[in-house]
């Protein structure tokens, strides 16, 4: 209920909070604070000090680039949700974002908050994983991008330096022929992703070319479930090819996590099941 | 540590210094005396506390948990709480319609609920039964079952149409 | 005018509320005030070693911290129902010795700011020598189980049993089938959502305390306050029970908190606050439910009843609470009889003791696992014998003409009709429909069932001489108190307390029809004892059975003098005079135009300048109502579902509800109450469970990990009522608040079973949640 006290600075620009950070080692970002709040809240995290960085300036807001939309790390779940360019060009990523939380998380919490965060139970890095994105960081040493496959390192972890800060995330656009789906099995308390499946499949000519398939919630961070999007490349979306497909989503699932609501065995499960009916709505979709 | 802090309450803006872990559900209810704004839970699930929340420069204010941000990071913010949501002694249609609809029982989750539903209104003027459950999917109701909030929303929707 | 009763009247409640002017506990602020906070054990059983409490204590904004050390003036937390033999094991505000589940008390910080004490009580340094734990309330009872306390040897605080075994196992014998069920009635997490709060003021002057809390029940705090704990005379300790942001049972126990919170804001010399977090609530409020029984059902081939025989292992927690042991007992094996007439009822039941935060009533209480353990094995037995599971209750019910019926386990129900209530629901739910859909649906392989649960409540408690040969501390009657004011105003005093029933509003009803005065013109007050001197609170859905009649029972005295004071004045014999309660009017007999009103006749009885001989000045009356018996509202609900087989993920689709609660105050409230009740029976039937590791941590901490229902998790419920008036109270009224808990948890789990019977599920312990049902599920097909 009480945090542990801290100090805490607004830094007025990018250049400003880097130096902040690289002052004060020790000292944690605050964006949306909707991951880090509830945990200090609870003294799981103590930091000594906090860099506020939700009112940096260019660091919110969406703009298209080259077959790209480059959406900036304090953008909201709900600007992003409710983007009228996300919704037309990056469906998949507004769906993603409409399922987090709820809508007062939706109103402040940010998206590279969520990433920098990397809780296996989240939803953006899912989708994230399965739209190929591009993460960019600025650090001292000025900036770099990190493919979403490099970013998540672990529980709780990613490519991060302690000094750099994520400034922007780029996602490929796609239209017609292309379909996007995000489903997920969320808690019945905290509403996080026990199970998620985001699917981008595009089909042409009666023939799946392109599958992404990335699954969430189940290990300590998102996978890519490589079997299955190779089972399904090549092949008529059909119930039949989807469905096998989606079993070997499983493959890619190793040590899962477990808890009193469900168990690993139960979040595999849910994983195929949520991957079958993600496909199978990017199917019809890219197909609409 | 203390920091200056500037935030418009219900229309009025209040200066005072501020401790940077001072929650800003602890600034209103203790600080400012504004005890309409309820803290039902310490994980961010309840929305008890919820409140309109503009950041500087926004236009409209958005429904947020106030248990879960800093007073530091409302500085120079407006802030509507319950409190501030009647107008010049007029009810707000869904102060009126959870009234009506026995939108309440204990009370205790009412601001929450109303102001939530308040951003969602905003949001979505004319939300279906199944919009207005899934908007209110931030804010726990122990006492009514809910079935009479969504009635209220929905009324209050109408009104406001 | 009057006529309120029967009406859907807005809440005068309510305009404080929607403008956020409630006035919790927690809004309290005084000067000078401080706030404490209490260290609590992160294991479930161990040795208390060694306290330092001297770098908090250092910890600049520190007033002081206190440990068991302190605190042995304090006196023990008490049982406030002792059934015959019940071992109440010790109780401390603070421990000293052990800590017994995680969340006991090894010590409190009293600081400047809520802040400073959360920063202190991580400075607290205690050294504990961890110990076996046991959660479960059978293991509990198994020799070589870890012992809780030395004074309960074998963890078993106490046993009850009722009924005939010899004629039920000659019955078991005698009967074609027999279906029996093992359970689990899972550990609930009340959740009221204002987590519990107290601010304590000790004004040395006059050596009172004042104590805000939030409870149901200020009056019964009081007195175990008083009685048992802090040593301030009763006359000396006003205890305020303000606004209460819901309590569902976990508001009706004295709690260590309410003691010691007064205890330190004498101690500093200052007033001093506590509020729990939400987590703190799930460690220390009082849980609900946590039974494991073994039942069984005897029946003939055409599924008449012929028996019913249970064993039940509760599970109290580490420690007794105040009504702890009522609930398991009195307001369980009492009501196995469910609606059915049940020749031979035995049952058995053992109260142990675990590492687990203690149990207490929750909304029901001993009735919602009651008429779980009955319905479920009322479905398995038509389930075995081909029978509609409508048809099997209809062939058992009581017939009305039965009433009053005698149960074999002890209650006598005074009236109902539940063919009626039945025919009502089967119609409200298009059952018919329902099942043809599900006809269709079932051919297509989906998984789609109906439940039907009928219910009965024993509601309002009563009579206080039967709770006191049962093991009752206290009395089961209610106070309540007419002052009408020289202008005809009201004010109505009453010792139940309303915590969202809304009996500021019903109570006014009752009072305005009883007197002939606008509503407007009326208040009520409660949970203040400055102001009500005597009560029992609210819980057991009594408060308008026994509260609204100790109402009825004071207006009747109001409405006496008044008619003496008119009678005199109108220079007629009192016989001679009518009250017109419709109009608020006393006039003589055939001449209504030379009336007095209630108004006037309240203005005569102050200036007492013309009363009639031997009539004091003033016009205010108090009663007090012993209820001779419960009431018991029934219901019938029915629900249709739908698994999906895929994930075994649980919806909702239908719900109807037909609930006799007698007669009507207000139909609004009423459905809301029925209404919320549902939501919470669903929880436990689908969601909530307040689950421990075997070690004794508690999965469900916070609101993170106890899933209390969403509004997205219900369909638009359907209400009707049937009004079988209760016959021994003067309103007909019967209990509202439970009623919907009470018969929604098997209605939902019914319906759920339903949908697999095709594939052979039998059984799932709550909550239903997708895993365990996809595992049924799965196992089904294997075998
Ligand atoms: C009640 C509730 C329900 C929720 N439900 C869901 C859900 O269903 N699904 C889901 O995905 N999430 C959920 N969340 C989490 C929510 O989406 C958070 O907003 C998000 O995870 C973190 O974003 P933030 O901006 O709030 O980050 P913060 O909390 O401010 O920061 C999170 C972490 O990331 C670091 N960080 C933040 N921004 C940056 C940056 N730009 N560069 C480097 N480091 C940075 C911080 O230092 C911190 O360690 C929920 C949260 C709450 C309170
Ligand atoms: S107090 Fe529960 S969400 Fe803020
Ligand atoms: S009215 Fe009591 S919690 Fe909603």
């Amino acid at each position: 209920m009480y945090t542990t006290a801290f100090d805490y600075y607004r830094p007025q620009s990018l250049a400003e909070a880097l130096t902040l950070l690289r002052a004060h080692p020790d000292a944690k970002v605050l964006a949306g604070g909707h991951s880090l709040l509830p945990a200090m809240k609870l003294r799981v995290s103590q930091p000594v000090a906090l860099v506020d960085i939700g009112r940096l300036p260019g660091l919110a807001g969406i703009t298209a680039a080259g077959g790209a939309l480059k959406i900036g790390a304090l953008t909201t779940h709900a600007a992003v949700a409710a983007s009228d360019v996300v919704r037309a060009q990056c469906a998949l990523l507004a769906q993603t974002a409409a399922q987090i939380g709820d809508q007062q998380v939706r109103n402040r919490g940010t998206l590279g908050g969520s990433l920098a965060h990397a809780d296996p139970a989240a939803d953006y890095p899912t989708t994230i994983l399965a739209l190929d994105a591009t993460l960019h960081a600025a650090g001292p040493g000025g900036e770099r991008t990190v493919p979403a496959s490099a970013f998540f390192t672990g529980l709780l972890s990613t490519a991060l330096q302690a000094d750099e800060l994520l400034i922007a995330v780029s996602v490929p656009v796609y239209g017609r022929g292309t379909g996007g789906a995000y489903l997920k099995h969320p808690h019945p308390a905290s509403g996080y992703a026990v199970a998620g499946a985001a699917a981008r499949v595009t089909v042409a000519g009666g023939k799946v070319t392109q599958v992404s398939l990335a699954i969430g919630g189940v290990t300590v961070n998102p996978v890519r479930a490589a079997a299955a999007e190779r089972a399904l490349a090549g092949q008529a979306p059909s119930d039949a090819a989807i469905v096998a497909a989606a079993a070997k989503a499983a493959e890619a699932l190793r040590d899962p996590l477990s808890d009193n609501y469900a168990s690993g065995d139960y979040r595999i499960h849910l994983a195929t099941v949520l991957a079958k009916r993600a496909l199978t709505q990017a199917a019809a979709r890219a197909q609409a | 540590m203390k920091l200056a802090v500037k935030i418009t309450v219900n229309g009025v803006e209040r200066a005072h210094e501020v401790e940077p872990r001072q929650l800003l559900v602890h600034y209103l209810r203790d600080t400012l005396g504004l005890t309409g704004t309820n803290v039902g839970c310490d994980t961010s699930q309840c929305g008890s506390c919820t409140i309109l929340f503009a950041a500087p420069g926004a236009e409209r204010g958005e429904a947020v948990k106030a248990c879960t941000l800093l007073a530091a990071q409302a500085d120079g913010a407006a802030i509507t709480t319950i409190e501030g949501l009647a107008q010049n002694g007029q009810l707000h249609p869904l102060q009126t319609a959870f009234w009506e609809q026995h939108g309440l029982q204990c009370g205790f989750c009412t601001p929450g609920m109303i102001l939530t539903a308040a951003d969602l209104l905003q949001r979505n003027p004319h939300p279906s039964e199944a919009e207005i459950r899934h908007g209110l999917e931030g804010n726990l109701c122990r006492c009514t079952g809910y079935q009479n909030i969504v009635k209220a929303v929905q009324a209050a929707a109408a009104q406001l149409a | 005018m009057p006529n309120y009763v029967g009406k859907s009247l807005k809440r005068k409640e309510d305009p404080r509320f929607i403008q956020g002017q409630g006035k919790y506990v927690a809004n309290l602020s005084l000067p000078g005030m401080t706030y404490l906070a209490l260290k609590r054990s992160p294991y479930a059983h161990a040795r208390i070693k060694n306290i330092n409490t001297a770098k908090a204590k250092a910890l600049p904004g520190v007033v002081a911290v206190f440990t068991g050390a302190d605190t042995a003036e304090v006196g023990m937390l008490p049982s406030g129902w002792n059934v015959p033999g019940i071992k109440v094991p010790a109780n401390r505000v603070l421990q000293t010795d052990k800590v017994r589940h995680v969340g006991d008390r090894v010590a409190l910080v009293v600081a400047e700011t809520p802040y400073i004490a959360a920063d202190a009580l991580d400075l607290i340094e205690v050294d504990y020598e961890p110990l076996p734990a046991v959660t479960d309330a059978r293991q509990a009872a198994q020799p070589g189980a870890p012992l809780l306390h030395d004074s309960v040897p074998d963890n078993v605080s106490y046993t009850w049993a009722l009924g005939n075994k010899d004629e039920v196992e000659q019955a078991f014998a005698a009967a074609d089938h027999v279906v029996e069920l093992e359970l689990t009635n899972q550990r609930l997490i009340a959740t009221a959502m204002e987590p519990r709060a107290a601010v304590a003021q000790w004004s040395p002057f006059t050596e009172e305390m004042t104590l805000w809390t939030t409870s149901q029940n200020p009056n019964l705090t009081r007195v175990v306050l008083s009685a048992f704990l802090i040593g301030v005379p009763e006359h000396k300790l006003r205890v305020i029970s303000p606004d209460v942001g819901g309590g569902f049972g976990s508001k009706i126990p004295t709690y260590p908190e309410e003691a010691l919170v007064p205890w330190a804001a004498r101690k500093v010399g200052r007033p001093v606050k506590w509020v729990a977090s939400r987590s703190e609530s799930a460690m220390s409020d009082t849980q609900g439910r946590d039974h494991v029984t073994v039942a069984k059902l005897a029946l003939k081939q055409d599924g008449t009843i012929l028996a019913l025989r249970i064993a039940t292992w509760a599970n109290n927690g580490a420690y007794i609470s105040l009504v702890a042991a009522l609930i398991p007992t009195a307001f369980y094996i009492t009501l196995l009889s469910g609606l059915y007439k049940i020749p031979a009822i035995y049952g058995e039941m053992w109260g142990t003791l675990t590492n687990t935060v203690w149990v207490d009533a929750y909304r029901g209480a001993g009735r919602p696992e009651a008429a779980y353990v009955v319905e479920r094995l009322v479905d398995v037995a038509a389930q075995k014998l081909g029978l509609d599971p409508v048809e099997i209750r209809r062939k058992n019910f009581i017939p009305a003409a039965d009433f009053p019926y005698q149960t074999p386990v002890a209650l006598q129900y005074d009236s109902g009709n539940y063919q009626g209530v039945l025919d009502k629901a089967l119609e409200l739910s298009g059952y018919a429909q329902l099942r043809a859909a599900q006809a269709e649906a079932r051919k297509q392989g989906r998984l789609v069932g109906i439940g039907v649960g009928a219910c009965i409540e024993a509601s309002g408690p009563a009579p206080s001489k039967v709770a006191g040969a049962l093991g009752g501390v206290t009395g089961f009657w209610e106070s309540g108190s007419i002052r009408v004011h020289a202008t005809g105003k009201v004010t109505v005093l009453t010792g139940a307390h309303t915590h969202g029933q809304g009996h500021e509003t019903t109570m006014a009803q009752i009072v305005a029809d009883q007197l002939g005065v606008d509503i407007n013109d009326i208040d009520l007050v409660h949970g203040d004892t400055a102001v009500i001197p005597n009560g029992m609170g609210t819980y057991g859905s009594r408060s308008t059975s026994v509260g609204g009649s100790a109402l009825v029972r004071s207006a009747e005295k109001v409405r006496a003098k008044v008619m003496k004071i008119a009678a005199h004045q109108l220079e007629a014999a009192v016989e001679d005079v009518v009250y017109d309660r419709e109009q608020g009017k006393v006039y003589v007999k055939g001449a209504p135009s030379k009336a007095k009103t209630f108004g006037e006749l309240a203005f005569a009885a102050y200036t007492a300048h013309n009363l009639p001989e031997g009539v004091e000045p003033g016009l205010e009356e108090d009663a007090y109502y012993d209820p001779a018996n419960f009431t018991y509202p029934n219901s019938i609900h029915i629900a249709q579902v739908e698994v999906d087989a895929d994930t075994g993920a649980v919806a909702i689709q239908r719900y109807a509800a037909v609930d006799d609660v007698g007669k009507v105050i207000n139909p609004m409230i009423v459905d809301g109450q029925i209404q919320g009740g549902i939501a919470q029976g669903v929880g436990q039937a689908l969601w909530e469970h307040g689950a421990y590791t075997a070690d004794g941590q508690l999965l469900a901490a916070n609101l993170m990990e106890y899933a209390v229902p969403h509004a997205a998790g219900f369909p638009m419920i359907a209400t009707a009522r049937t009004e079988t008036p209760s016959p021994h109270n003067p309103l007909g009224v019967k209990g509202v608040g439970e009623m919907g808990t009470i018969a929604s948890t098997p209605t939902i789990v019914n319906a759920v079973m339903d949908a697999l019977a095709p594939l052979g599920v039998k059984h799932i312990d709550m909550p239903l949640t997708p895993e365990k049902v996809w595992r049924a599920i799965q196992a089904a097909q294997r075998s």
